[in-house]
């Protein structure tokens, strides 16, 4: 079917772009335009140039603060999460007996919310820190860690299955004629295994990233940025900063701006060096 | 060689199992602690309940007419049913038009999804919910259009990716049979469909469920979802029930290990599919 008549075309396409019209896309133009202006209504906005992109790093310092948290905690979260998922993938396909039961607590953590998951955790570090006099919100390292514990209670399963999946389609006869070259599982895991799921890899690596950036809800619930703000992430800022105080729609709006560049930015670069890892088929 | 092998699968077994051991304590802790007394729960969270501490389920009581759950649970089932239905049906109606049709509209449309799903929410979020308010869609059925608008990149993506696998001659001989567009997707290419329609509903309903900001910020001061209601237990400085929030997250929780234990097979497998599609 290259041609369908119009209406037909119309009747097939239009529901979603009108939802997509109105949720996404007006507002997305309409987010970059108020970020050149001083608002508090849509409807209401003055042009002030780029003054609220100067005023998110100058009015105070916890925008630059939750970028450089957010990206020191995207490296620890990635590292951590895919070395932790790869290693149970490992040890998930050496065919023992209970497999499908530990896949399926490894993996039942992904499907709590972020919310809950926050609150979850709070009650277990709170509850272990009080024997030190102190609770999460003590210090921004508090939070940094309980974070990444957190992430890697609620991601590594999700990462597991990914990597089950690749391990499991890497053809049987790559592995027997290793074996029958003599190679022993380290040198079968250096030289057939990693370079194999290497676009798992990829996909594994997309996903952390993008969700160690965008993270808010388990940032929210368990620490909500305490103390002052020292552990909010880029996006909890951004939120604050709309809803926080009045008079700074603009300037978050700008934040905004900056943020979406920036995931975008590593969104790109992230998955052209993994692709060049890839062998090719 | 084979006695080695099975020390060492033994031993494997043994560090798996001591692993999800761990991996399932913080749940049960909190479910240890949601039938403990609210001022006993945070000084001493390791602790089993006993007789002075024990409340039985007094806390799932006060937490349910705090929250209004029973409300929550109706609302967050409904959004996500309904807007998990409505992204189905008419992305994979999308998906298989501008995957067919070849024009500047298909492919301008097919961009703009995709992109899409790399700007973050935070991008939208004060506009969009601005929005949502003038056009009144800041209510349980209005939000709908709102999940279908930002649902629609990454399920438009899939279902396109799932939609070239299908031989064309398919639909060439509904068409010779005399069926029009419409009699072609239902009849035809739905059915087909249905193994990434499995997909598609599943990592949608997984975000849905779960989702707390987009709701609030659309319809949170008059209705909660399961996450706004937990999260608005937090309350003021000092002034949170414990034992109410305990109670709440293993109410939260409940519904998804029900979920979870029953589609098992077909979760695991549409995250699969979907990431390596995604």
């Amino acid at each position: 079917m290259q041609k369908m008549p119009n209406k037909y075309y119309a009747f097939f396409t239009l529901p979603t772009i009108i939802a997509f019209v109105i949720s996404f896309l007006i507002p997305f133009l309409l987010g970059i335009y108020l970020s050149f202006t001083e608002f508090t209504t849509v409807t209401n906005s003055q042009w002030v140039g780029v003054s609220n992109y100067i005023r998110a790093f100058t009015d105070d310092k916890n925008f630059l603060n939750a970028t450089i948290f957010t990206v020191k905690f995207a490296l620890v979260s990635v590292v951590l999460i895919n070395v932790f998922a790869f290693t149970f993938a490992l040890l998930l396909t050496r065919k023992i007996k209970g497999t499908n039961i530990f896949r399926t607590v490894f993996f039942m953590p992904n499907l709590i919310g972020g919310i809950v998951l926050g609150y979850i955790w709070q009650l277990i570090f709170n509850g272990i820190l009080i024997n030190f006099g102190v609770d999460i919100t003590y210090s921004a390292n508090y939070g940094f860690w309980g974070l990444i514990i957190l992430m890697n209670w609620q991601m590594v399963g999700y990462m597991m299955v990914i990597y089950i999946a690749g391990i499991q389609g890497i053809p049987a006869e790559l592995m027997e004629a290793a074996e029958i070259d003599g190679a022993n599982s380290w040198q079968i895991l250096k030289s057939i295994t990693i370079p194999m799921v290497m676009p798992a890899v990829t996909i594994c690596t997309f996903l952390t990233v993008t969700n160690s950036f965008k993270l808010f809800d388990q940032n929210l619930a368990l620490t909500a940025g305490a103390p002052a703000r020292a552990s909010a992430m880029l996006a909890l800022d951004i939120f604050n900063t709309f809803y926080g105080r009045m008079g700074y729609e603009g300037v978050g709006q700008a934040k905004a701006v900056i943020f979406f560049l920036f995931v975008a930015l590593v969104v790109l670069l992230q998955l052209r060096s993994s692709r060049s890892m890839e062998i090719e088929n | 060689m084979n006695a080695k092998k099975h020390f060492q699968d033994n031993i494997t077994f043994l560090f798996l199992f001591i692993l999800a051991v761990l991996y399932l304590t913080p749940i049960f802790i909190v479910l240890m602690n949601s039938f403990k007394g609210r001022f006993f729960i945070s000084d001493a969270p390791f602790a089993l309940p006993n007789v002075e501490t024990f409340v039985g389920i007094k806390n799932y009581f006060s937490g349910i007419a705090k929250t209004g759950f029973i409300q929550a649970f109706g609302y967050s089932l409904f959004i996500t049913v309904f807007s998990v239905a409505a992204i189905v049906l008419f992305t994979s109606m999308t998906a298989w038009c501008i995957t067919r049709v070849k024009s500047k509209v298909s492919s301008l449309l097919y961009y703009l999804l995709v992109f899409s799903m790399i700007v973050p929410f935070q991008m939208v979020m004060f506009t969009m919910s601005k929005m949502a308010n003038i056009m009144r869609l800041d209510n349980p059925v209005g939000i709908i259009v709102i999940y279908l608008g930002f649902g629609a990149g990454l399920s438009v993506f899939i279902f396109s990716g799932f939609v070239k696998s299908i031989p064309r001659e398919i639909e060439e001989a509904a068409t010779i049979d005399g069926c029009n567009p419409i009699q072609t997707f239902f009849l035809i290419i739905l059915p087909i469909l249905k193994p990434i329609i499995i997909t598609v509903a599943i990592l949608n309903t997984m975000w849905i469920w779960n989702d707390y900001l987009l709701p609030y910020l659309v319809i949170g001061s008059n209705y909660k979802t399961i996450p706004i209601a937990v999260q608005y237990l937090q309350g003021g400085y000092g002034s949170r029930d414990m034992g109410a929030m305990m109670a709440m997250l293993v109410l939260a929780i409940v519904p998804i290990v029900i979920f979870y234990l029953t589609c098992q097979k077909y979760i695991i497998k549409g995250v699969v599919a979907g990431a390596v599609k995604g």
